[in-house]
């Protein structure tokens, strides 16, 4: 069995974002970059379904990014993905969804894989599309935001998470694309003989120029932070007045410091 | 112009995101019409057609197709749906089929464009789509239908399609029951993975108690086993309106913010001044909340 499994390198979500200076993408330099939260469950999921089969299957960590996703790759692969694929592309932030998917599966295409896995959604975009996307390019089944999911032979069981508390029991056949909510898994973390076998593990570099590349549908205009809320008061210093102060705020604005 | 709306449905009824998309066509000022997979019995209220195949649960082969039908006689602008696990999951297997842009979460209408959150919500974009149709889905609660839904809609029926059954729905389950209502909590103080780790999950807890309020949780740290699912506050969790709340190493992401957001009063502890949280906190501390949070609770325990 072939597997796939799609991972983007994406910004530390806790760092301070500055817009460019053309307003339609961030500053990247001085910016600590991992692995899309999502995507850490989808590894996990093709490993541990390597576990479940044994020996026959291969699974292919593939991501579309400039040099630095190596470091995303390194991490998959020591995490238990057999390759890695590098689809390099220094401008790959200025790509939209439909493009990415685009790419990918002119990669894909021909390479007759039977499962793969993306992240539900990327945490720079957000747009949820690229599995999906892919899926259709590809003429294959596509379920999304799965946080359950069981193989045998070639059937699947998952659990799509919906909303309030409810779930969503669906069955299909390989091959098919499953797109990974958080919780689905507990991602692993790599240790240090595993890193160190990893290194000897495949990475291919394929140059985006030498793949299909689709038009752009979508142009962004600008890119700015949100508004705060109106009112809204940012108290900050030193800890033991911050407490002081908030108390202060607690007792005035609201009712629930008082007694009885 | 106009806008197709795709109404979702879900055990029987019809979701109340349908009138957040006709609130979205308003905003357009586009003529809506309306797609619904279900009987004419949850029809939406509105002047309009709209377009009704009982094709059952979802199955996204068989919508994906009836919606194309339509789109070929409607010929609308732009296909909007909710961004919801029905929304994410159909619409970009429609913008595949026409080959045409998708816009994913929109929160607003601005000059230029549509506006789109990105990096967890920390900035925005504008983005214009420049294929015809284009295909939207709009974030939960970001457009609010005034006044009650009034009309009576125009119906027509679509021809059931032979399914593609590829996909097979087996049935709803429902996640863990409630052990805990935090539903009608006066105060509620969450914990979120600024905490770092589960031992200082009682450090939050004991703020809580404190306020004598109940201990609420995001995602990740239920998702962790620090605390229990009963706790989870967020879209797919619980949906509260405390008087306070109080947010401890939250960053604030819309799942999240969809379940606190009508609380009275949000006071959230950060100590990134950019969380998203600061969107809805009528008092954002920037400040380390291991160092905060016992600092506060011993001055409210005095
Ligand atoms: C379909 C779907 C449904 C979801 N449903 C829910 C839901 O019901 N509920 C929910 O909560 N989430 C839900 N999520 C997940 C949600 O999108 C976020 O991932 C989650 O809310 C983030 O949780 P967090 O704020 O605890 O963690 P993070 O986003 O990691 O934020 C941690 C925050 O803590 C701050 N921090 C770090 N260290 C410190 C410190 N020492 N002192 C002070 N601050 C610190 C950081 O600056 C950051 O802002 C859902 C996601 C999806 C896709
Ligand atoms: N540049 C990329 N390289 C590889 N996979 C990607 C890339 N961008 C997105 N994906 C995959 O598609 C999923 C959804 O991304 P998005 O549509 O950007 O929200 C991610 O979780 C990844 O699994």
């Amino acid at each position: 069995m072939k597997i796939l499994v799609c991972i983007k390198q994406v910004p530390d979500m806790e760092s301070r974002f500055k817009v460019n200076r053309d307003g339609t993408w961030i500053e990247e330099q001085d910016l600590a970059f991992r692995m899309n939260e999502y995507d850490e469950f989808a590894v996990e999921q093709a490993v541990q379904t390597k576990e479940q089969l044994g020996t026959d299957v291969d699974v292919t960590v593939l991501s579309l990014g400039p040099g630095r996703v190596t470091e995303a790759l390194k991490k998959a692969l020591a995490m238990g993905c057999d390759r890695a694929v590098h689809i390099q592309d220094e401008a790959s932030a200025q790509k939209e969804p439909w493009q990415i998917a685009g790419l990918i599966a002119a990669y894909a295409r021909g390479q007759a894989y039977d499962l793969v896995f993306t992240g539900l959604q990327s945490q720079d975009r957000g747009s949820a599309q690229v599995g999906v996307l892919l899926a259709e390019l590809l003429g294959m089944v596509c379920v999304t935001t799965v946080i359950d999911f069981a193989l045998k032979g070639t059937s699947v069981s998952v659990s799509r998470e919906l909303e309030g508390g409810l779930k969503a029991a669906v069955q299909f056949d390989l091959p098919a694309v499953v797109t990974c909510q958080l919780g689905l898994n507990t991602p692993r973390y790599p240790t240090l003989p595993n890193i160190m076998k990893a290194r000897q593990k495949e990475l291919l570099v394929v140059p985006a120029a030498d793949l299909l590349l689709e038009q752009a549908l979508t142009a962004t205009e600008k890119m700015y932070p949100p508004a705060r809320k109106e009112g809204g008061l940012v108290l900050e210093g030193e800890i033991d007045d911050l407490a002081d102060r908030l108390l202060a705020v607690l007792k005035e604005k609201t009712t629930v410091l008082r007694q009885g | 112009m106009k806008t197709l709306l795709i109404c979702e449905t879900r055990q029987g009824k019809l979701l109340e995101s349908t009138y957040e998309l006709l609130a979205f066509a308003e905003r357009l000022a586009a003529e809506p019409v309306a797609f619904l997979s279900a009987g004419e019995a949850l029809a939406p209220d509105f002047d309009g057609r709209v377009y009704l195949a009982e094709a059952g649960e979802y199955d996204p082969d068989l919508h994906k197709q009836l919606i194309l039908e339509v789109v070929a006689r409607e010929k609308p602008d732009y296909i909007v749906l909710a961004h919801s696990s029905y929304g994410w999951d159909l619409a970009p297997r429609l913008a595949a089929a026409l080959r045409v842009a998708q816009l994913s979460e929109v929160v607003d209408v601005v000059a230029g464009g549509f506006e789109l959150p990105c990096f967890n919500a920390k900035l925005r974009r504008t983005v214009k789509p420049t294929s015809s149709p284009a295909v939207l889905t709009i974030q939960a609660g970001a457009f609010n239908p005034k006044g009650s839904p009034q009309g009576t809609p125009r119906l027509e029926r679509l021809a059931l399609p032979v399914p593609a059954g590829r996909t097979h729905f087996a049935g709803y389950e429902a996640v863990g029951k409630k052990a805990v209502d935090l539903a009608r909590a006066e105060v509620i103080v969450s914990v979120g993975r600024g905490v770092g780790k589960q031992d200082n999950v009682a450090l939050i807890e004991a703020l809580a108690r404190a306020l004598g309020g109940e201990l609420g949780a995001t995602r990740p740290v239920v998702d962790a086993g620090w605390v229990e699912h009963s706790h989870q506050v967020g879209t797919t969790g619980q949906v509260v309106a405390p008087r306070l709340y109080v947010a401890c190493g939250i960053s604030g992401a819309i799942h999240h913010l969809a379940g606190m957001k009508k609380s009275d009063f949000v006071v959230a502890i950060n100590k990134d001044r950019d969380a998203p949280i600061g969107e809805v906190a009528d008092v954002l501390v920037v400040a380390d909340v291991l160092q905060f949070v016992p600092a506060l609770t011993a001055r409210i325990a005095r």
